[in-house]
């Protein structure tokens, strides 16, 4: 697993832009709290820039009006949240039992193979980024794999060459 | 065998939109349910003997009941949308097919806790399910249905999605809980519970999506038609979700109590390429597996699971042929708990680690007979002895493995210790 207790220093200020401003001002009406914002700021924050930053956690945190070190901490432990840029397509392999059983193995090797890439690792070109992750409830349909956060089912190397030949 | 219940318009074009789902009875139960006392409703549901269908079957209104009464503080109900435990993927089909089920039946717990803000909690992998879902909802609130006034009763309702972000341990109650209100998932210390101190301090119910969803059909004809499917004491139907080396996988509804192994048979087409069976997995990865002699009268019941020593779970059945290596499934397993320990008790965060670390071993050919006994030993020193079940959720079924795949294990240690023998020699 990459190193999930490091956070990038861009340099640069971030905010939010207009459409996830306004989205952050509907929600937070919703919850009693303001500290129930912080997941749902850090997903409008990914959902942006694709990543989550140092200014960023240091936005939100002042945005809600909370510590940095909440946010940090939540960032930190949901390993959804990215906290370096990953790959323009970022493919998810599904490891676990019923997967497992369906042959996600040859997935990983083709793809180890193909990528030049292990899981965990981004392409020097930034093309692709690669991972293990666990059940992604499509149990029925495995092995499956989840691309930039779309499902395909029942996977096998054919389906994954002509799946490759489309992302850019 | 099958029966459509829950998953009646799931085969309906496009009902998931607001005006199909309507065609087909789509909130069309909202005049009789405000027409009736909350305290009647409750009775109902305690009537139908619905089960929590998350994993623990507890009683629904059994546990709506618990709720204190004359307190001066807010109702919560929180909808478990986080569907994580392996070899579980029926959830999604209600929240994508069926969404304004689940919104009607939000209405109608609501209704009866007297809840007027509502959570559904989803897991952080199902981007497109958090769309369709957020759709609906919307849709919802555009029509009335959702707002100040739900369908034009005095009664205001408003349903909010929270998003997960990969956290296997937020389907646990508390940390769900915790993770609503902004913090990492690590599960509360019972008691209190939530129904007494939950999210924000106050009462709380949490109930799975298939136990919301399963509400609009007891409201619309009675907790006795309900139970004229399933079992007495596991009365309704169920979405079972059958995995691994079978014909055809996929997501079935049917009655509590079938034979399981007709289940796979006939249903689900029998063992993958006409190959033998091995073993089965009958409630989902963290359940006790069974032998075919064991499952010989083995049914889908939680009564039936009880007596055979394993659990009836999320009804995530995953058949494994005669090909599967038990040792190495059990590495499988114990990997994902262990990645998905929360850390705050030492028996969970380092005692799967160990249980890990061993299994390789094993694996390695470096393990002896003793690390054998040491795996069961481990699993009893962890079990029930944390703030969570999640341990419990891997011990419970590699102690099984263990105890009725051993002679898999003792091959591994076996073929080991000749292999060194053989390099000793030469
Ligand atoms: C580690 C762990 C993971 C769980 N994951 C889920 C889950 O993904 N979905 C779910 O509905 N319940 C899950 N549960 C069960 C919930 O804690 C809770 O019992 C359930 O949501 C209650 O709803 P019900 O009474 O309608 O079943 C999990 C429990 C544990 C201990
Ligand atoms: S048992 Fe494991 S997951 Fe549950 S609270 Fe303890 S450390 Fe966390
Ligand atoms: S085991 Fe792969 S999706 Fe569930």
């Amino acid at each position: 697993m990459s190193d999930r207790s490091k956070l990038i220093v861009t340099g640069k200020p971030f905010r939010f832009d207009q459409e996830r401003d306004a989205e952050f001002e509907r929600l937070v009406k919703r919850y009693p709290t303001r500290e129930s914002m912080i997941l749902p700021a850090l997903w409008l924050t990914q959902e942006q820039e694709g990543w989550i930053s140092a200014e960023a956690i240091a936005y939100i945190a002042d945005r809600i009006g909370t510590f940095a070190s909440q946010v940090f901490e939540c960032a930190t432990f949901y390993t959804m949240y990215n906290l370096h840029p990953m790959g323009r397509n970022h493919i998810c392999i599904c490891r676990t039992l019923s997967c497992w059983l369906r042959g996600k193995q040859e997935i990983v090797d083709y793809l180890k193979n193909e990528l030049g890439l292990k899981p965990g690792e981004i392409g020097a070109d930034g093309k692709f980024s690669l991972e293990e992750v666990e059940c992604l409830g499509h149990c029925g349909t495995a092995p499956v794999v989840q691309v930039n956060g779309e499902f395909h089912e029942s996977m096998d190397v054919d389906k994954l060459k002509s799946l490759l030949a489309t992302l850019k | 065998m099958e029966v459509k219940i829950l998953s009646a318009k799931f085969d309906i074009k496009d009902a998931h939109m607001l005006e199909v789902a309507k065609q087909h009875g789509a909130y069309s139960q909202l005049d009789k349910l405000f027409s009736m006392e909350p305290v009647a409703v409750i009775e109902e549901v305690k009537n139908s003997g619905l089960r929590g269908r998350g994993g623990a079957g507890f009683p629904a209104g059994l546990k709506w009941s618990f709720l204190p009464k004359g307190l001066n503080k807010p109702v919560y109900l929180t909808v478990n949308s986080d569907e994580s435990e392996p070899a579980t993927f029926k959830d999604r089909y209600i929240l994508v097919r069926d969404p304004h089920m689940m919104i009607e039946g939000i209405i109608i717990c609501c209704y009866a806790i007297g809840c007027h803000d509502a959570y559904i909690y989803i897991r952080g992998e199902y981007t497109s399910q958090v769309k369709a879902l957020q759709k609906a909802i919307d849709e919802a609130y555009a029509a009335g249905y959702l707002g100040e006034k739900v369908a034009g009763h005095d009664f205001k309702l408003d349903v909010t999605v929270h998003r997960g972000a990969g956290a296997y341990i937020c389907g646990e109650e508390t940390a769900l809980l915790e993770s609503i209100e902004g913090k990492k998932g690590q599960p509360r210390s019972k008691p209190p519970f939530p129904a007494v101190e939950g999210l924000y301090g106050c009462p709380t119910i949490i109930n799975n999506v298939q136990t919301i969803a399963s509400l609009p059909y007891i409201i619309e004809n009675g907790a006795a038609a309900y139970k004229q499917y399933g079992t007495e004491k596991s009365p309704g139907t169920h979405l079972f979700g059958i995995s691994g080396h079978v014909n055809k996988p996929g997501m079935y509804e049917l009655p509590l109590g079938l034979p399981i192994l007709d289940v796979i048979e006939k249903v689900a087409g029998g063992v993958l390429n006409g190959k033998k069976l091995k073993a089965i997995i009958p409630g989902g990865s963290s359940t006790p597996v069974q032998t075919p002699e064991d499952a010989k009268d083995l049914t889908l019941d939680y009564e039936s699971m009880a007596a055979h020593k394993t659990m009836f779970g999320s009804g995530g059945i995953v058949v494994l042929d005669e090909t599967v290596d038990i040792v190495k499934l059990v590495e499988n397993l114990a990997q994902f708990y262990h990645h998905e320990s929360c850390g705050q008790c030492t028996p969970c965060r380092e005692g799967l680690g160990w249980i890990l670390k061993i299994v390789k071993k094993i694996l390695r050919g470096d393990g002896t007979s003793a690390d054998i006994d040491l795996l069961v030993e481990l699993c009893d020193n962890i079990e029930m002895k944390t703030v969570c079940v999640l341990s419990a959720a891997c011990t419970m079924p590699v102690r099984s493995y263990l105890i009725k795949f051993r002679h898999e294990f003792e091959a591994y240690v076996k073929k080991g210790a000749s292999a060194q023998a053989n390099v000793k020699q030469g």
